[in-house]
């Protein structure tokens, strides 16, 4: 570990941080797609004859609901292999 | 690589790289980049072109070909669709809505070819989504006239004009981050268990697990999430665009 830049190394850190700190994201459509899926199937359970159309419906619904915890894995993937902050050090 | 190197990261770094610039010229002061998700898309557009030619080629009224029976299960299939989710007046959109997922499909699929995949450049969801974003406003000013349309943005109170044009540029913005977020998160997580998986080998000196996991794995993120997300661009798609026609408005 010889000659480190001490401002790279706590903007390094603090991107990975806040690397992790966003994806916190994942816990909302974790627990929102949770509960679609319960609901999907509680429906399937009682007609079950209309289970094609229930899964197409619960599968775009949670594709949708997923895009909040994909924007916080895209900013987590930014600071990761993207680091726009590395560069302001001049 | 050591199986230690597993819990202190890769000597040279995991790095993940956007799409390869394969040359670049310059038109009239603009730099114009030949990437690779050019290529590919143009690849994609060559072969799904000859595909069909081949599958159209001699249809007949009789006796008709395996061939011809293909390509009509592909139009009805997505005639039915469309009019199931559009309804009948619609009936014209089934093309557009067709080439979006054969394309949306392919350029998720190419990368089971040892390709990258087409969709993991944002500039093509960006795209297919600008392309939507221009079908929505198109009939949103074809049905309510432009003075209609333009009422549309201060509609309940002029004071809400900036949040609804905000809520029309997010349209675009999440349909395309979605698909994208999907693909390149499958193929960043697919690399991550690549590396670790090839440590472990190294450590172990048996080289099974890279062959079958990853195999399993791009079956998850390439063929059941590329197909996913094809079908929930074009679900939305379809959704945005009746939604803009005051005649499904309920």
């Amino acid at each position: 570990m010889e000659n480190i830049d001490y401002r790279e190394a706590i903007v390094l850190a603090a991107s990975a941080i806040g690397a992790g700190t966003a994806m916190v994201a994942g816990i909302g459509p974790g627990i929102g797609e949770g509960y679609a899926v319960g609901k999907a199937c509680e429906s399937i359970g009682r007609q079950p004859e209309s289970s094609g159309a229930v899964t197409r419906t619960m599968f775009i619904g949670c594709a949708v609901a997923e895009s909040t915890g994909i924007y916080g894995l895209l900013v987590a993937l930014l600071l990761m292999f993207a680091n726009p902050f590395i560069g302001k050090l001049s | 690589m050591q199986i230690r190197d597993f819990f202190r990261g890769s000597p040279d770094g995991i790095d993940v790289k956007g799409p390869g610039v394969l040359c670049s010229f310059e038109v009239g002061g603009v730099t114009i980049n030949l990437t690779e998700t050019v290529v590919i898309s143009w690849g994609i557009i060559l072969a799904v072109t000859l595909l069909l030619l081949w599958l159209t080629h001699g249809m007949k009224t009789k006796n008709i070909s395996k061939r011809q029976v293909a390509a009509e299960w592909i139009v009805t299939t997505v005639y039915g669709l469309v009019e199931d989710t559009m309804g009948k007046h619609w009936r014209s959109f089934a093309p557009y809505i067709a080439a979006l997922f054969t394309f949306s499909i392919t350029g998720s699929l190419v990368s089971m070819l040892g390709l990258r995949s087409v969709t993991a450049d944002f500039n093509a969801p960006l795209t297919w989504a600008l392309i939507t974003f221009v079908f929505i406003h198109g009939t949103n000013i074809k049905t309510h006239g432009l003075g209609g349309y333009l009422k549309g943005y201060v509609d309940p109170v002029p004071v809400m004009l900036p949040i609804n044009i905000l809520s029309e540029v997010a349209t675009p913005v999440s349909m395309s981050l979605r698909h994208f977020g999907n693909v390149v998160s499958g193929m960043v997580i697919t690399s991550l268990l690549y590396f670790a998986l090839s440590a472990v080998t190294k450590a172990i000196g048996v080289a099974f697990l890279t062959i079958g996991i990853p195999a399993v794995l791009s079956l998850y993120f390439d063929l059941f999430s590329g197909f996913m997300q094809a079908f929930v661009f074009i679900m939305l798609t379809m959704a945005y665009i009746s939604n803009a026609d005051g005649r499904n408005e309920a």
